[in-house]
Parts: structure tokens; C-alpha cells; sequence
């Protein structure tokens, strides 16, 4: 191979040992190199796409799919077009006649009480409406039994009443805004998008609820988790690979049984408020209520989320070296002005790694809360969790996550301005 | 070439797989769904047991995903993949997935056999067959266990003392959803039974449940786990609280906790099984062999060995025994045992499919206020 480096005498470009001109032949091997490299991380690639990409697009697109009205109910929907809801005026024959025919196809395929559970979301009632009529539409004949408006009343009189109608003819597009009117304490209405009634508001208090606290969490990581990572990067190895233990066996601990054991710990006949109450400090009667609230919350979620934060930080200040602080005393800095001024802006890239990692965490925790929360200290990741797994409002759901993940990403963004994203520091 | 001669005798070898599994009448395996814990032990020894040493071969996978089954099985049908054979839900999921076309619907009297008597399933189970995708087992109650060392001499005999903060000073427990609380906190603002759900399908009903729950929710330690009740009792933090009749049994009876139970209007709730809609007609075969089986009336009879839940067939009732380690007779642990069942209140399924999501959003807001 010795003649793959024979300097070439002749003028011109230069070339390689099998002639070509060394540019190309260069260019041609970083082609191979790349492309090896795309084979090699292609299983990752794919795996992330199908596992990861596909899902997560297909969960954000139903918030704002809506299929199944114009689907299930498709000549009802072209009759409905030239409907006004606003007005008082029930829908004409037509329009009736061909709900009958829609729902004799929806009845046979059992999909009329989906998506009565679909119209229901929007107004009460309406699951059980459809369900009870399927039962009474099936018996219809559409040759013979018209006219039918009279009968569907008959059968049921929400079919007389306009409102039924409007609703069906409101959410009758194939994509929908209902949902992320939803999602912020709105409706949508054949006038247009209105508020909610007071007595249901409650999904934009838990988005700020849930901001405020992961905040209130991350400042009190920052600041129980500063000392600790000093500690660790500062004392003799053998001192703090004991100290490290100590931060990682409750790290590597069930987050379930580390909140379990807050609840044992925090409640009013707990070993907390036994201990307060035996050194006088607390009467019997007035054991201190801290679990079940905000309180709990943020207590379970710092011991939980404090590794997070101690981690990075560690890994940040071992790289500082100790002689900068000893270089900054000996020109006559006092202990504080050699901290603040030169310690602690090397830290800031450990500080917002760790703030990024623990914000994020936070504000999608949802078993947490749900244990040591109570009514107070519940995050919206509840609310989301509930929408899937109970009421299967998925698309209240989708909704839902895709704001709060907008929310992430902007305040992603912000960090990025503000302290900038290469200034974390993971290890 | 190769690529391709490799593919076509892959397909061939799934294809005489796929004709070995058809040529059995029955699949061989199934997985069950249930709720886990004490209860799943019981159907794992009332019917798999028994069911597995007559049928050597079969293997039976049980799962414990029934709190989220609805979720899991509108996603399984999505991907056009059912995993699970049998799964194990409350009436209301039963009547939603029915409602979804994710249970398959049945013939009572085709599917379940008669009860030992010789009457047919649909008389034997009456009124309990809610759906015509649901294949009851059990009959359970929400009700009240209180502390018997912190309510004094005079021990909480009707519902409404729940809401006396004088009387009985202290925590309580209560689930945190409205279903159930609603229909108590009506009860005792003095609707009468009959009217309770006409009163609670209007917003000034609603209004007035949540203002009777008003008056005790400072007092209120909100439950999402039917463990929670139980442990609250046991550690002394509440003087009475919600749960399911079984638990509170096992907190009396297996742990002899200073508890009692509260039977007053509590709610009659049923759990049984659905076939997921869909499988293939060996698994069916499998599955609907098990039930068969498995809701005869010795089977649930024998059930009630284990835990504090009723039979759901009329039938089996009178054969209900002792508690297979405990000793005791369970009839008058059962929830349908006239002397508990005196004042019962019934749910009604049908107004909670309408109302959930309505006062579930005005239930949260007020919760959190």
C-alpha cells in the first residue's frame, strides 16, 4: 500500500494511485464513510421513527380529527349544510329522512353509539340519546314509514329540539378546534368559540398550577442540591463516593415506594408529626396538615427529582479546578466575591442542565400527584391520564399534551435566549 | 434470488404454523385481565385452578389491567391486534365497551350454563345481565368502614352521619370522583331515593350536592385507590372513609383492625367479564368454553371462599361456605345478605354514561377551589 501516498510529479490536479484526481477520490471515500455511518445508526433511526415519531404524530393529530361525525353520519351532514343552527327552526324533512338512513347503516355497524359517546363530550346526554334511539331506528322502514321527523321525535323528543341539531351540525368537520377550545376552558358553539360555565373551569388553573410548582420544585432543587454537589466534587474521593451512594440509592429507589413513603412519613398520625408533637412543639390536636396538599407535592416531587439536579451539577463543578478560587484569594478577594464572582459562573452550565432536567420531569409527573396531591396539588398530567384511561376522551387528551408540550418547547426556546442551550453541561 | 427463496419459505413455515394452531378446535393458551390482589386470587383459585388440572395443556396468562381495560382495548382494537382473551370490568366499562363495539355481544342462555336448579342463565343471573356484552360474577358494595375507638359510644349507623362533623369530629375518607359521592351528599340533603338522579341531571341539583359536600370538605382526605380507605383506617387518620365491601372485610377480618362497616345506603355495583370483540374462532372456542365453566353456579359459589363478594347467580347463593383460611361463614359478609342489604342504593349506569363528563369537569373545578 505503499504507493497509495507517491507524491505525483505531474502537473495538473492531483491525483491519486489509480488516476483519478485525489479531489474526487477524497470526496468519493467521506461518501462511503457517511454513508456507512447512516447504515450504521439506521436501526436507531428507525426504531425512533416508528417507535417514537410515528405515535407521538398520530396522538397529536387527534386532537384536531374528528372523523367520525361526517363518517357515521354523512348524507345527515350535506343535508345540515344549508341548515342555519342560530336560528329557532328545527331542520327540514330531508334532513331528518336522511339522518334515518344514516343511522340505519351506523346501527347495523353499532357505530351510532360511539359516536353518541363522541357527541357527548360537548353536550349531555347525547350517548344516551343515540343509543336508545338506535334501538327504535333499527324497527324503521325507509320506504314506508315517513314522513320522519314526526317519528324520530316520537321516538325521542331531543330530536325535536334545535340545540341537538346544532351541536350535530357544529361538530360535523373533519378536523375540529373543539378539542383545544376544550382544553383551555372553552366551548364551541354554533356562534362560535364562548367560555366555559364558571362551575366547569378548571384546566387553566392546573396549567398554571402545574408551571408555578415544577417551578417552586426546580428552585428548591437548585438550592438543596447546590451544597450537596460542592460537597461531592470538593471532599477527599473516599468521603464522597460514600456521599455519591448516598445520592444514588434513592435515585435507583421505586419512585412509587419513595412516594409511598412520604405519605407514611408526612400524614397527621405520621412519624413527623409524632416526633413534633412529642417535644411539645405541635399540641396533639393540631398535628400540622402537610400531605394530601401542594405542600406533599412539592416535598415528594424535590427528594424525588433532587438526583436530577445534584448530578450535573457534580459533574460541572469536578471539572473546576480548585486553584481559580485559591488564585482569586490571593489577589484579595474576600470568601463571597470569590464564590460569586468566579465559582459560581462556572456552575451555571451544571445549574441549567440540571433546571431543564428537573422542569421537564416535573411538569409531566402524574403519579406523584396523584398520590400525595390531594385536590390541591394536582398536575394537568392528571387531567390527561384521566381522559385517556377513564373518561377516553382521547382527543381532549391529544389536546391537552400538545399544549403542554408547546409550553415546553417555548420555554425551551427562552432558556436557549437567555442562557443558551450550549452552556449545559450533562458530564 | 436467495432474499426471495427465503421469504417464501419463511411464509411457507408460518403458514403450516397457522394450520397446526387451526387444526385444534380450541387455542391452547388465553390471557385473563383482572383487577390483581386479593380478588384476582380468587378467580386464579375458584375457576383457573379447577379449570387447568381438567383441561391438562391449557396455560392461562393473567393480567392486571383492568383499571385501565377500556383504554387498552379501544387501542388494541385500533391496531387491529386483541391480545387479551377474557377481561374482568365493572358493569359501567362493560356497557361502554359494548357501547364501542369492543365486547362481543352474546346469547345468555347460549353462552352461560343453567344454574344447578335448571333455570336458564338469563332468569338465574335476572337483572344482573346490565348488557348484552356482560357476563356477571359479582356483586359488591361501595360503603363506609369506621373506626370503632374514635366515634365514641354511639357507632355511625345511617349515611348521613358522614356528614355530622359534630357528632363524629375527624377525617373522612372519599373517592375522588363524583360518582357515588354525589348521589350520598343528595341522599342526606334530604332527596328522596327515587328522585335522586331526576335532581341530579339539573345544574341546580348538582349545585346542591356539591354544597352539601361543601359543609365536610375540609374534613375530606379524597381517595383514587381502593387500597387508600383501608390503609387510612388502619393508621389512624381518618374516623371513617369509602371503599369497596371486600376491603374493609379483609382490614376486620384477616388483619382484625379496629373497623366496622357502615351498611346504609351503600352502592350495589356488579364486576364480570366481556369477551373482547374480535378473536380468532379457536381462541373463541377457548374463552367461551372457560366462561361457561367458570360462571356456573358452584363456580361462584366457590368464589365467595375466598372473598367477601356476592355470587351474581341466584342460584348460588345458598351454597356460599366458609372462608377458606379464616373459618367464618361468609353469607353475612356478603353484600346481598338481607341484613346488609337493607337500605341499598342502586346506581344507575344509564344517567352516568350521559353525565360523566359534565359533572366530572364541574366535580374537579370544585375540588380544586
Amino acid at each position: 500500500m505503499s504507493d497509495t501516498t507517491d507524491p505525483t510529479t505531474a502537473s495538473g490536479p492531483v491525483l491519486a494511485a489509480d488516476g483519478t484526481p485525489l479531489k474526487r477520490s477524497l470526496a468519493r471515500s467521506l461518501r462511503m464513510q457517511k454513508t456507512r455511518a447512516l447504515l450504521l445508526i439506521a436501526p436507531l433511526l428507525a426504531f425512533v421513527l416508528i417507535s417514537f415519531v410515528t405515535p407521538i404524530g398520530q396522538m397529536l393529530y387527534r386532537s384536531v380529527e374528528n372523523d367520525i361525525v361526517a363518517d357515521t353520519l354523512p348524507l345527515t351532514v350535506a343535508e345540515l349544510k344549508s341548515w342555519d343552527a342560530t336560528s329557532d327552526e328545527l331542520p327540514s324533512e330531508t334532513v331528518y329522512e336522511a339522518f334515518i338512513r344514516d343511522m340505519l347503516i351506523a346501527v347495523e355497524a353499532k357505530n351510532h353509539t360511539r359516536l353518541g359517546s363522541r357527541l357527548n363530550y360537548e353536550k349531555t346526554g347525547m350517548s344516551s340519546l343515540f343509543r336508545r334511539s338506535g334501538r327504535q331506528i333499527e324497527k324503521l322502514n325507509i320506504e314506508t314509514d315517513g314522513p320522519f321527523k314526526e317519528a324520530l321525535i316520537d321516538i325521542d323528543k331531543n330530536w325535536g329540539e334545535v340545540e341537538t341539531w346544532a351541536t350535530i351540525k357544529t361538530h360535523s368537520g373533519r378536523t375540529t378546534s373543539g378539542y383545544f377550545l376544550n382544553a383551555v376552558d372553552m366551548q364551541k358553539t354554533p356562534e362560535g368559540a364562548a367560555w366555559q360555565p364558571e362551575s366547569k373551569q378548571i384546566l387553566l388553573t392546573l396549567f398554571g398550577r402545574t408551571l408555578w410548582m415544577s417551578l417552586l420544585i426546580t428552585f428548591s432543587c437548585i438550592l438543596l442540591a447546590y451544597p450537596v454537589a460542592w460537597l461531592l466534587a470538593n471532599l477527599p474521593t473516599r468521603t464522597s463516593n460514600l456521599l455519591l451512594i448516598l445520592v444514588l440509592l434513592p435515585f435507583w429507589t421505586s419512585l412509587l415506594v419513595r412516594t409511598s413513603a412520604w405519605k407514611v412519613m408526612l400524614q397527621q398520625q405520621g412519624v413527623i408529626n409524632d416526633v413534633l408533637v412529642w417535644i411539645g412543639l405541635v399540641a396533639d390536636e393540631n398535628r400540622l396538615v402537610m400531605i394530601n396538599n401542594q405542600f406533599g407535592t412539592i416535598v415528594a416531587m424535590t427528594h424525588i427529582l433532587l438526583p436530577f439536579m445534584i448530578l450535573p451539577m457534580y459533574s460541572v463543578m469536578q471539572t473546576i479546578p480548585p486553584t481559580y478560587l485559591r488564585a482569586a484569594k490571593s489577589l484579595g478577594a474576600t470568601d463571597w466575591t470569590a464564590f460569586w464572582r468566579v465559582y459560581f459562573p462556572q456552575t451555571v452550565p451544571g445549574i441549567g442542565a440540571g433546571s431543564i432536567l428537573v422542569f421537564i420531569l416535573s411538569i409531566g409527573y402524574y403519579i406523584t400527584p396523584e398520590i400525595v396531591g390531594g385536590t390541591k396539588g394536582v398536575f394537568i398530567s392528571n387531567r390527561i391520564a384521566y381522559h385517556i384511561s377513564s373518561s377516553l376522551n382521547w382527543g381532549l387528551a391529544a389536546a391537552l399534551g400538545t399544549i403542554l408540550l408547546i409550553v415546553v418547547l417555548g420555554l425551551y426556546w427562552c432558556y436557549d435566549r437567555i442562557v443558551g442551550i450550549d452552556n449545559v453541561k450533562l458530564g | 434470488m436467495t432474499l426471495k427463496r427465503t421469504l417464501a419459505s419463511t411464509m411457507a413455515i408460518l403458514v403450516a404454523a397457522g394450520m397446526a394452531q387451526a387444526d385444534g378446535e380450541m387455542a391452547s393458551d388465553m390471557t385473563i385481565v383482572s383487577w390483581g390482589g386479593a380478588y384476582q386470587k380468587s378467580q386464579v383459585n375458584a375457576y383457573a385452578v379447577p379449570y387447568m388440572e381438567n383441561n391438562a395443556g391449557v396455560t392461562i396468562n393473567w393480567d392486571e389491567s383492568s383499571n385501565e381495560a377500556v383504554a387498552k382495548l379501544r387501542a388494541q382494537n385500533e391496531a387491529g391486534n386483541i391480545t387479551w382473551d377474557l377481561v374482568d370490568v365493572v358493569a359501567a366499562d362493560a356497557i361502554r365497551l359494548c357501547d364501542e363495539g369492543l365486547a362481543m355481544e352474546f346469547e345468555a342462555d347460549e353462552l352461560l350454563a343453567p344454574g344447578d336448579d335448571g333455570t336458564p342463565a338469563s332468569e338465574d343471573f335476572g337483572d344482573l345481565l346490565v348488557s348484552d356484552c356482560f357476563i356477571p360474577q359479582i356483586v359488591y358494595s361501595t360503603t363506609f368502614g369506621y373506626r370503632t375507638d374514635l366515634v365514641g359510644d354511639t357507632p355511625p349507623d345511617d349515611i348521613c352521619d358522614v356528614f355530622d362533623l359534630e357528632a363524629y369530629p375527624g377525617k373522612r375518607s372519599l373517592e375522588k370522583r363524583p360518582i357515588n359521592n354525589m348521589e350520598w351528599a343528595l341522599l342526606c340533603d334530604g332527596v328522596s331515593k327515587d328522585e335522586v338522579y331526576d335532581v341530579l341531571s339539573t345544574p341546580e341539583g348538582q349545585d346542591k350536592a356539591l354544597a352539601k359536600l361543601d359543609t365536610i370538605k375540609d374534613s375530606v382526605v379524597w381517595w383514587s385507590a381502593g387500597a387508600d380507605t383501608p390503609q387510612l383506617l388502619a393508621d389512624g387518620e381518618i374516623v371513617m372513609g369509602s371503599t369497596y365491601n371486600g376491603r374493609l372485610f379483609s382490614v376486620i377480618e384477616e388483619q382484625k383492625q379496629p373497623v366496622a362497616m357502615l351498611w346504609d345506603a351503600q352502592v350495589f355495583d356488579l364486576d364480570g367479564w366481556i369477551i373482547p370483540a374480535g378473536l380468532s374462532d379457536e381462541r373463541l372456542a377457548r374463552v367461551k368454553d372457560f366462561v361457561r365453566i367458570s360462571t356456573d353456579t358452584q363456580r361462584l359459589a366457590d368464589q365467595a371462599k375466598y372473598i367477601s363478594y356476592g355470587p351474581a347467580r341466584k342460584s348460588s347463593a345458598p351454597l356460599v361456605g366458609k372462608h377458606i383460611d379464616l373459618g367464618i361463614e361468609m353469607a353475612p359478609h356478603m353484600p346481598t345478605d338481607p341484613n346488609n342489604a337493607k337500605n341499598t342504593f342502586l346506581y344507575n349506569y344509564e344517567f352516568w354514561a350521559d353525565y360523566r363528563d359534565d359533572i366530572d369537569a364541574k366535580f374537579q373545578a370544585w375540588l380544586a377551589k
